[in-house]
């Protein structure tokens, strides 16, 4: 394997999580909630999927874990900001906080300890292709989870009556709420969904990226999935374009440092925040196009009238 | 089981003062499940927690030096949230604040002056707001979002200070510690009382609490930041700038955060290292809200908190437990704040049984 | 089609003491109506009658508090709009159920069976509504359609149902008069092929004309029950108001005076996606003139107050001018101290924050302009409560303002209160210039004529007024001169006297006189 494949390896694993985050985030999103908790739903999932292989031997129990963790956070945040309509911006800084918290908590016997690592599905013959084989078919997975979740919401959103549904309620939750869509219970399976996805997200760095435990070790990722929403304009296979791109990003930080460039390593780990920030900065600058794709009813509240 | 809200007509004075107190004693029920879950007894456990720390004078003075960061921040943070700017990054600013204020005593070490201290004082402020002028500028200018900008800045600041405590202002003398040199005596905040260690943050955080009181309860500049909160629009109405008051509330904050930076530094740590936050700016959100976005009530708020850290470290000796409950207690309490809140504008009402569903088939 | 047995006259919907309360106010009591087979029923009836509610009951997206509704002879519960269209039932919503960011066939096909594919909905939408005269085009995304339009999307939604009712609520208020004639002609089609019509509006003219039975509210109650055609408008306005309402007096007017507001060749960009672009328009108001402008909503209406009042200046300082002044960059305070005065159309979040008290609320529209009886302080600018809360209280005495306390937050007044106290924090300043957009739009009636009153009063003590308004009854009570605008563009001013309803309804679809020629060819 040459160097090239090697470090396209590595940028695929680290940009794997930020692309499941993201995408989940994208479908809450689409329902016009703005839920600030992935990188608490992501340090859950990580801390719980590494607890659940250390005790049972099973990554892929871990992975399940991971998932119903997220999930369940997630749904402390649902019934907040969708049942008692709490600020949807404060509700989710509050399950950050809580998040890291809790998995510092659960966690802290586990530090230190080596994990798991979640082993590779290979498949037959594809796998053997030059350069593409060992990249694409010689993975994980939850990367290979995170390419059909992608493909599977942009089938949803664009293909199917329940997407249609679940956009319009993103665009008008009272133009859905008179034509007897129930709004609540959309955003609820959305933002559960958005968990969900945040959670293996988290799976994937406790279990794939370093397969250990450490506090907060999703440093920041789960912000950054935040931007990848904005940065994709909402659209799902920007997702993978903009995650990959982070993914790139954190990557040559690595390099960089490792080949000893003259460049103190901080500036260089400071990279994919100062990226983001930019990448943000372009998106925004054209004010018509957000304005045209940002789903319309995004963290507005809504109480029925009965 | 359904829960239903019913919007009351005026807002409930009385859920308004009672909410916090309400979201307190939920934390404190939640708090004690979780001790017993740890296997401690959770009377004892909550006793050490919250009460113990206020039984001794030097312990207040350390409840006072934690408060006083919490208070300056949040008091700061409590104009932005109610204008509706969302800066969350309050902590990069606490560190900017800090190592703009640490050029004197730091690189200047030879100049000893009676106006070193204030000085100091000014540069942490302008520090932090000039910190607090990125996200502004980005919002204000370009229409990029604060909330993601300012945090995404806390990682660079973090990583800043880090970077200058290991390499161009490390101590010459120190071992090669990742720590400056100690602040000389003419750098350091003096206590404010001779039984204890306060030092003046604490009377800034009084200060900045009453002065934010005063603007926002009487003057047309308060008006204007509410209005704006609301909508946008009316303001826009009344003739107010929404650009204007981005820039006015991120810079204000801003240097309420490096104030705080710096007079923790100079008071309390009195050099630079890798960390000299534990985690201050976030926790300074929760204090925001449990006062309310009032800044009298930040004040108690900020003793609260300050006391869930004396109370961490306390059971951390006492029950031999490490400090992470620290967090999750304040991160229930944001949970609990956030969902009383609900009661000042709605009647809650619990549906036992949906009366709806049973008949749901009834055309059919 | 009815249950077997009953007499063929037999109502298709009854509705028996049918109640709604919200808290302790019932916003419908013990309401009784039955629509039969086969007619256009109408539903009469004030802003705030009951009229809304009532039917969103009908149609499942509210529950009723007690009564019962019978269907075709059989007693039903209908708790969601899917089991009120299952039933036969569907809806036109005033304000519009639709989704701006999904294409014509995506809106259809939620409220459709899920079974559909979406390609065959939007085939059956396009002939559907080409039989009924109301052409679509399936693709197209509703954020780019005109409000005629989206109404039309509304109405072919429920028509695919194939409904043996259809609601309408106030659908004409949107529409130029030739649209409502189009309307009209395809409801006498649905009441040809036996369906029957539920018309809730509180326009009698129209009610009188395609109406064969009407039902009247008032405070949630049912007042009257009646042939329209036998009644006169005035004996259908007291069933509807419960009194004869004050008649807007117009007589007197001043002559004309100097030139007070004046537009020269504005033109302005739109802001938004969604916002219409403001085209030369040149317009003058003399001290003495009420200047109506007419138009369908969303025609640049809101575009053209925020140019005038300044919210959103302009580039050039002299295309508009307040007392011979150029002040096109100027702000709208700066403008206020010019002696103009602003009442936006929304109530809330615009012309008033619903949450701060009545007293704030005149300090939100006053600040600079009463700068030295409302602050204090100097540079402190310390609110002076004592004076702003006494003027406050003027106000709402000089109009009239029911209010539950001292001074309630804005939100707690009822429209119409609200908007007599936001003209009346204009007034009592006695602006020398008032722009006024929508005066009265979901006003009750005694107050909408108690505003109209105050405009043509301040008008007549020699003060220029500009009001921007839909509804053409309002644009003949006040107006001394009348405009239209049309996508951006404004018509030429006629005086009052000059014009007819047809020959605004014209102007509205863009005929202007003056360059007629162009603008004919392009509306059709």
């Amino acid at each position: 394997m040459g160097i090239f494949e090697a470090i396209l390896l590595t940028v695929i694993t680290a940009a794997t999580p930020l692309v499941l985050a993201a995408i989940g985030e994208l479908v809450t999103e689409r329902s016009g909630v703005l839920n600030l908790g992935v990188e608490g739903m992501m340090v859950m999932g990580a801390a719980c999927a590494f607890i659940a292989t250390q005790q049972t031997g099973s990554p892929y129990v871990g992975i399940l874990a991971g998932i119903a963790s997220g999930a369940l956070f997630s749904l402390l945040f649902g019934f907040l900001t969708l049942t008692l309509v709490a600020n949807q911006v404060a509700t989710g800084l509050a399950l950050t906080i809580l998040g890291l918290g809790v998995s510092g908590m659960i966690g802290e016997s586990y530090v230190g300890q080596s994990g798991i690592k979640l082993p590779q599905i290979v498949f037959p013959i594809l796998s053997d292709i030059p350069f593409l084989g060992p990249l694409l078919f010689r993975q994980d997975l939850i990367f290979y989870l995170s390419i059909a979740l992608v493909a599977g919401v942009h089938w949803f959103l664009f293909r199917s009556r329940a997407g249609l549904k679940l956009r319009s309620v993103g665009d008008s939750h009272s133009s859905a709420h008179a034509l007897g869509i129930n709004v609540i219970r959309t955003r609820y399976l959305a933002v559960m969904f958005g968990g969900a996805c945040a959670g293996l997200a988290g799976a994937q760095l406790s279990l794939v990226y370093t397969p250990q435990w450490a506090e907060n070790m999703s440093a920041g990722r789960g912000w950054i999935a935040l931007a990848l929403v904005v940065f994709a304009s909402w659209r799902p296979w920007r997702i993978v374009a903009g995650g990959y791109l982070f993914g790139a990003v954190s990557i040559s930080q690595l390099y960089a440092q490792a080949f000893g460039i003259g460049i103190p390593s901080q500036f260089l780990s400071a990279l994919p925040y100062l990226a983001t920030i930019v990448v943000l900065i372009l998106i925004s600058h054209n004010r018509r196009m957000t304005l045209i794709n940002t789903p319309a009813a995004l963290g507005k509240a809504f109480v029925p009238d009965r | 089981m359904r829960i239903e809200l019913e919007r009351r007509p005026d807002v409930s004075k009385l859920f308004s003062i009672l909410s916090p107190f309400i979201a307190l004693g939920l934390t404190l029920v939640f708090g004690g499940i979780m001790f017993m879950l740890l296997g401690k007894d959770p009377l004892s456990a909550l006793y050490s927690f919250f009460i113990e720390p206020l039984t001794e004078v030097w312990s207040l003075h350390e409840l006072a030096i934690k408060a006083a960061p919490l208070i300056l921040i949040a008091v700061g943070l409590s104009v932005c949230y109610r204008s509706n700017n969302w800066n969350i990054g309050a902590e990069g600013q606490f560190i900017m604040g800090a190592i703009a204020g640490s050029i004197l005593p730091v690189v200047f070490y030879e100049w000893q002056s009676p106006l070193v201290l204030p000085l100091m004082m000014l540069l942490g402020m302008m520090g932090g707001a000039l910190f607090a002028a990125i996200p502004a500028f980005l919002k204000a200018h370009l229409n990029t979002n604060e909330i993601l900008t300012s945090l995404m800045l806390v990682y660079v600041a973090q990583l800043f200070l880090d970077w200058l405590v290991r390499g161009a202002w490390r101590n010459p003398g120190g071992m090669n510690f990742p720590e400056t040199r100690t602040f000389d005596a003419t750098a350091i905040l003096p206590e404010m009382i001779a039984s204890g260690r306060a030092h003046w943050g604490f009377g800034f955080a009084i200060l900045a609490a009453i002065l934010i009181w005063f603007m926002m309860r009487y003057t047309l500049k308060g008006f204007e930041i509410t209005v704006l909160g609301q909508s946008e629009r009316a303001g826009r109405f009344a003739g107010f700038s929404s650009r204007k008051m981005i820039w006015f509330s991120m810079l204000l904050s801003g240097a309420l955060a490096g104030l705080a930076g710096i007079a923790e530094v100079s008071g309390a740590i009195q050099q630079l290292r890798p960390v000299i936050s534990p985690g201050y700016g976030f926790t300074a959100i929760i204090v925001a809200f449990l006062g309310r976005l009032n800044p009298l009530g930040i004040v108690v708020a900020g003793l609260v908190l300050a006391l869930t850290y004396l109370g961490g470290e306390a059971v951390q000796v006492s029950l031999q437990i490490s400090d992470k409950p620290i967090r999750v207690f304040q991160g229930l309490l944001l949970f609990f704040v956030l969902s009383c809140d609900t009661l000042i504008h709605y009647k809650i009402r619990m549906m036992w049984f949906d009366l709806t569903d049973t008949t749901a088939d009834g055309v059919r | 089609m009815s249950a077997e047995g009953e007499p063929a006259n037999s109502p298709l919907l009854a509705v028996g003491q049918l109640t709604k309360l919200f808290g302790t106010f019932a916003a419908c009591d013990g309401i009784n109506l039955d629509i039969r087979p086969g007619e256009i029923h109408a539903l009469l009836g004030e802003n705030g009658a009951g009229k809304s509610t009532l039917v969103k009951m009908l149609f499942g997206v509210l529950a009723p508090t007690s009564g019962e509704i019978i269907w075709q002879g059989q007693a039903v519960r209908i708790n969601s709009p899917s089991t009120a269209r299952k039933l036969g039932i569907g809806m036109v919503f005033q304000h519009f159920s639709l989704f701006e960011a999904l294409t014509v066939a995506e809106n259809i096909a939620l409220s459709m069976n899920p079974g559909v594919s979406l390609s065959r909905i939007a085939k059956e939408a396009s002939d559907l509504s080409h039989a009924y005269g109301l052409p679509l085009d399936p693709n197209a995304h509703v954020a780019d359609l005109s409000v005629g339009e989206r109404q039309r999307i509304e109405i072919v939604r429920a028509l695919l149902q194939n409904p043996k009712l259809i609601i309408l609520d106030e659908p004409t208020s949107v529409l130029t008069p030739q649209e409502a004639d189009r309307l009209f002609e395809t409801l006498n089609k649905l009441k040809a092929e036996g369906r029957s019509v539920l018309y809730i509006s509180h326009r009698l003219e129209e009610v009188q004309r395609i109406c064969d039975r009407a039902t009247v509210l008032r405070h949630g109650k049912v007042t009257g029950a009646c042939d329209p055609r036998k009644e006169t408008p005035s004996s259908l306005a007291r069933m509807m108001v419960g009194s004869d309402v004050a008649h807007v007096s117009a007589e007197g007017t001043s002559a004309k005076g100097a030139v007070k507001l004046e537009a020269r060749h504005l033109s302005a960009s739109a802001r938004t996606p969604f916002a219409v672009s403001l085209k030369n328009i040149c317009l003058k108001v003399h001290a003495g003139e009420v200047l109506a402008i007419a138009g369908v909503a969303g025609n640049g209406q809101g575009e053209l107050f925020d140019a005038l009042s300044g919210e959103y200046p302009v580039a050039n300082d002299d295309v508009i001018l307040i007392a011979d002044k150029p002040v096109g960059t100027r702000g709208i305070n700066a403008r206020r101290l010019m002696g103009a005065g602003f009442v936006p159309e929304e109530r809330h979040g615009h012309a008033a924050v619903s949450a701060l008290s009545l007293s704030d609320n005149l300090v939100l529209a006053r600040s600079q302009s009463d700068r030295r009886a409302f602050l204090g302080g100097g540079v402190l600018g310390l609110i002076r409560q004592d004076a702003v809360k006494m003027a406050a209280k003027r106000i709402s005495e000089a109009m009239d303002v029911r209010k539950s306390g001292e001074n309630p937050p804005a939100g707690s007044l009822s429209g119409g209160n609200l908007q007599k106290f936001i003209v009346g924090r204009e007034l009592d300043r006695q602006p020398t210039v008032l722009i006024v957009n929508q005066p009265t739009w979901g006003v009750d009636a005694g107050a909408a004529s108690r505003i109209r009153q105050a405009l043509v009063d301040l008008a007549k003590s020699g003060s220029a007024v500009l009001v921007i308004s839909q509804d053409l009854d309002e644009i003949f009570e006040v107006a001394t001169e009348i405009a239209v605008i049309s996508e951006g563009r404004l018509s030429d001013i006629y005086p009052a006297s000059d014009l007819s309803r047809e020959k605004i309804g014209l102007l509205m679809g863009g005929m202007y006189g003056k360059t007629g020629t162009a603008e004919t060819a392009h509306a059709h």
